[in-house]
């Protein structure tokens, strides 16, 4: 194999091969999940599995690391938040066999609840983190990542961003490595038990560690000086390097693969020789501050932003005070094109009477949080995995027994899986009254449709156990479980209606599953069509917002709706909410 | 030619397949000698929003994103997406475009209304511009779903790539009993 072109995703995959690994786990995460995915489908010989979230990923990862294997563990930014706690002391025990985590951040929220920037992980938790610029680095870094961390003995981070993960490039794949030990038990108590006595010792070496590494990296050639012309240098790391160079193609590049502990002398000796000195990085001035702790002048955040991603416009745009070029611009207000869900989501006619049921909806992270946007406008708070049920719980404590009925929380199978269950044992235990929708949609829909441990097969596609959802929230002590076909509109209704009366906490199950669920779980049938006689014009459908449903103003004398073939499933939820009989099923295939 | 780079956008709406329209572009611009990247966003993006891939191509490319107002040639799946993103184009830049039109939610509630005239509107800036009946050409090829092939033909014609780096990609990434009706479509868009 010579060459091939491979997204970051695709490419950290593949390095994590080379390096010889044999576990690898991870809970989906937008951009991230085409890791563990292209693992499971290229390298069989690599043990791969979702895990319920990310810290019990990582702890997975870790007990195969004390075992003597190389494990690998991959997340989204937000991941890192769960799994910090066994990464936090991880830090401290070190490795057996190479741990290497990959974390994506999403630098302009494509498709996340926060910007955070995880480099401060690396630098707070004490552990080394590579930051390749490329589909080639991150194969690369992520095979040097685990040497690194058999022999620093330490957990090492790989930060990847979305232009890393989802953008392609040209990968030279090598052979992967042979003669790594087998794995076995060894007991080692004082680096592995972190009570007091052994953890205080931990620190030093830890400290001792992060200072050898620094050390080492400055000769290393993943830090790199890039010869230009001038007196301008650029230090920078990850796709900010592409950046850089694409409008500063004659400057001095300082390119940073380590981009925690930085090589402080490399960095001293590259500033010397130049009179103007940039950091250009994405997210926060997180070298920047660094290199100004050292005493060297550099300009960065004073010129670019902390908030959203890079591009080269950008960049040249904060550097050279110029407009952002624009070729030619339509005059007119386009119509935006916000995501929505598809036509068929099971979670629509939820919402849709969640919204007239004026119910106070506490929401979370998934598809259904798309539950948000007008015409369904039946969301009102989303913070992070798991959380809704948490919110429902405690704005209840502080609301009239009257307004304690409106609130409701919504959350997905996998999220509900994930960390929400906690939030389940806390409502039961303290009393609460809240209710519990689980939109059971039998995948992780958001980040591409993966199984999880509700759905009964593994990430291999394996038969699994599949967890017994209501069984589960009975045995926490929910007493009123129900589950329902949410296709059924007044039924989904009047169970709502009834269980936001109960004073006692009650879980709502809304069974049917995602249109675009990858087994044959689901039965489209023939588009449905709108009978012109029978359309009154009224919109009640439009309250829907189904991409097939279409307003037509030139249609009849008030206008009428239409329905897009193309795209109806023939799910029949316009057809219960259409009071006139106006939507029929159509003869034809 | 090889050591300029070459700038595509392709544009569309989720779930109209521009990922693996993308795909079989870069894939022809490797086996083509180039150095490529291409950068697109997935996730949230898919649930019929508006969708972008960036495909770069060159002796030597670092930016995997097209710098802005810099995009040699808009590829467009969608002709509201297509008119949307003419502000990346260079002024003499090209479109090729699909002239099916999806409607976005504030217009299918009747809120906001889809623009008119988008093609005469796209010509007017830029003349070199090619609007395709894909829907027809693909139906003529033997499958509604081999639109983005006819698309891809119609692209093929502004790009200085031979044909046979063309074919081999479909082979490389088309599945074997779908191919026929793809090299079809894809010779109907080169024609058209």
């Amino acid at each position: 194999m010579d060459k091939t072109i491979l997204s970051g995703n695709e490419a950290f995959a593949r390095g994590a091969f080379e390096a010889g690994v044999k576990v690898a786990s991870a809970y989906p995460g937008t951009p991230s999940t085409e890791i563990l995915e292209n693992i499971a489908h290229h390298y069989p010989s690599i043990d791969s599995s979702w895990a319920p979230n990310e810290k019990v990923s990582l702890e997975v990862t870790i007990g195969a690391s004390f075992g003597g294997a190389r494990a690998l563990c991959t997340m989204k930014h937000v991941g890192v938040n769960v799994a910090a706690d066994p990464l936090f002391t991880l830090s401290y025990t070190g490795v057996r066999g190479g741990l290497v985590l990959i974390v994506a951040d999403d630098p302009e929220l494509h498709s996340s609840q926060n910007e955070q920037d995880s480099r401060h992980y690396a630098r707070f938790a004490k552990v080394p983190m590579f930051e390749p610029s490329d589909s080639e680095e991150a194969r690369a870094f992520t095979r040097l990542a685990f040497e690194a961390s058999e022999q620093f003995d330490t957990p090492v981070m790989v930060r990847s961003t979305t232009r890393i993960s989802h953008s392609k490039s040209i990968v030279y794949p090598q052979t992967p490595v042979e003669g790594l030990p087998e794995p076995s038990l060894a007991r080692d108590p004082a680096k592995l038990v972190m009570l007091p006595g052994n953890a205080r010792k931990r620190h030093y070496f830890v400290e001792e560690r992060l200072a050898k590494m620094a050390e080492w990296s400055c000769s290393q050639s993943f830090n790199r000086i890039e010869e230009g012309q001038g007196e301008v240098g650029v230090i920078t790391a990850g796709v900010a390097y592409q950046y850089a160079k694409e409008v500063l193609p004659e400057a001095h590049v300082l390119k940073l693969g380590l981009v925690h502990p930085l090589p402080k002398q490399l960095i001293r000796e590259f500033a010397a020789r130049c009179k103007t000195l940039y950091v250009i990085e994405e997210l926060d001035p997180f070298i920047e501050e660094q290199v100004r702790a050292m005493g060297i002048e550099v300009h960065g955040k004073d010129l670019l932003s902390v908030c959203g991603e890079l591009s080269p416009g950008r960049v040249a745009a904060g550097l050279f005070k110029e407009e952002i070029p624009q070729g030619f611009t339509p005059t007119e207000t386009l119509p935006q094109r916000p995501p929505n869900m598809c036509p068929g989501c099971p979670h629509r006619g939820v919402f849709y009477q969640l919204n007239r049921l004026k119910a106070y909806v506490t929401g979370d992270i998934g598809c259904y949080t798309l539950g948000f946007m007008p015409p369904l406008s039946a969301m009102d708070t989303c913070v992070c995995m798991g959380a809704s049920i948490g919110n429902a719980t405690g704005i209840s404590k502080v609301l009239t027994p009257e307004d304690r009925k409106k609130v409701v929380a919504v959350i997905g199978d996998s999220t509900f899986l994930h960390t929400g269950i906690n939030g389940l044992i806390d409502m039961v235990y303290n009393g609460s009254t809240a209710t519990v929708i689980i939109l059971d949609n039998s995948t992780t829909g958001m980040t591409g449709r993966q199984d999880h441990p509700g759905t009964g097969y593994s990430l291999k596609g394996d038969p699994s156990y599949q967890v017994d959802l209501e069984g589960l929230c009975r045995s926490v002590g929910v007493k009123h479980v129900y589950s329902i076909d949410p296709y059924g509109l007044d039924e989904t209704r009047d169970l709502i209606k009834r269980e936001m009366e109960r004073p006692e906490v009650s879980v709502i199950i809304t069974r049917r599953a995602c249109m675009l669920h990858k087994r044959d779980l689901i039965q489209r049938k023939p588009p449905l069509f709108v009978d012109a006689d029978k359309c009154t014009a009224c919109k009640a459908c439009l309250k829907l917002g189904c991409p097939a449903i279409k307003w037509n103003p030139a249609a009849g004398t008030k206008g009428q709706a239409e329905i897009d073939k193309l795209i109806c499933v023939g799910c029949e939820v316009c057809m219960q909410v259409c009071k006139f009989g106006a939507f029929g099923v159509c003869d034809e295939k | 030619m090889k050591n300029k780079v070459q700038n595509i956008l392709l544009v569309g709406v989720g779930g109209q397949g521009i990922l693996l329209a993308s795909e079989i572009l870069s894939e022809v611009l490797m086996l083509g000698g180039y150095d490529v990247k291409k950068a697109e966003v997935h996730g949230m993006a898919q649930r019929g929003g508006s969708v972008v891939s960036h495909v770069r191509y060159g002796e030597k490319v670092y930016s995997p994103i097209i710098p802005e107002g810099q995009a040699d040639i808009l590829f467009g799946f969608e002709l509201l997406e297509s008119y949307r993103y003419l502000p990346l184009l260079k002024t003499d830049g090209q479109v090729v475009a699909s002239d099916l039109q999806i409607v976005p939610p504030g217009v299918a509630l009747g809120k906001e209304s889809y623009p008119e005239d988008v093609p005469a509107k796209i010509k007017a800036a830029f003349p070199r511009s090619r609007i395709v009946n894909a829907m027809a050409l693909a139906q003529q090829a033997g499958n509604m779903r081999t639109v983005n092939t006819v698309l891809l033909g119609a692209l093929s014609n502004m790009m200085d790539i031979p044909e046979e780096a063309w074919n081999q990609a479909m082979n490389n990434r088309v599945p074997a009993k779908f191919l026929e009706e793809n090299l079809n479509a894809f010779a109907l868009g080169r024609q058209a």
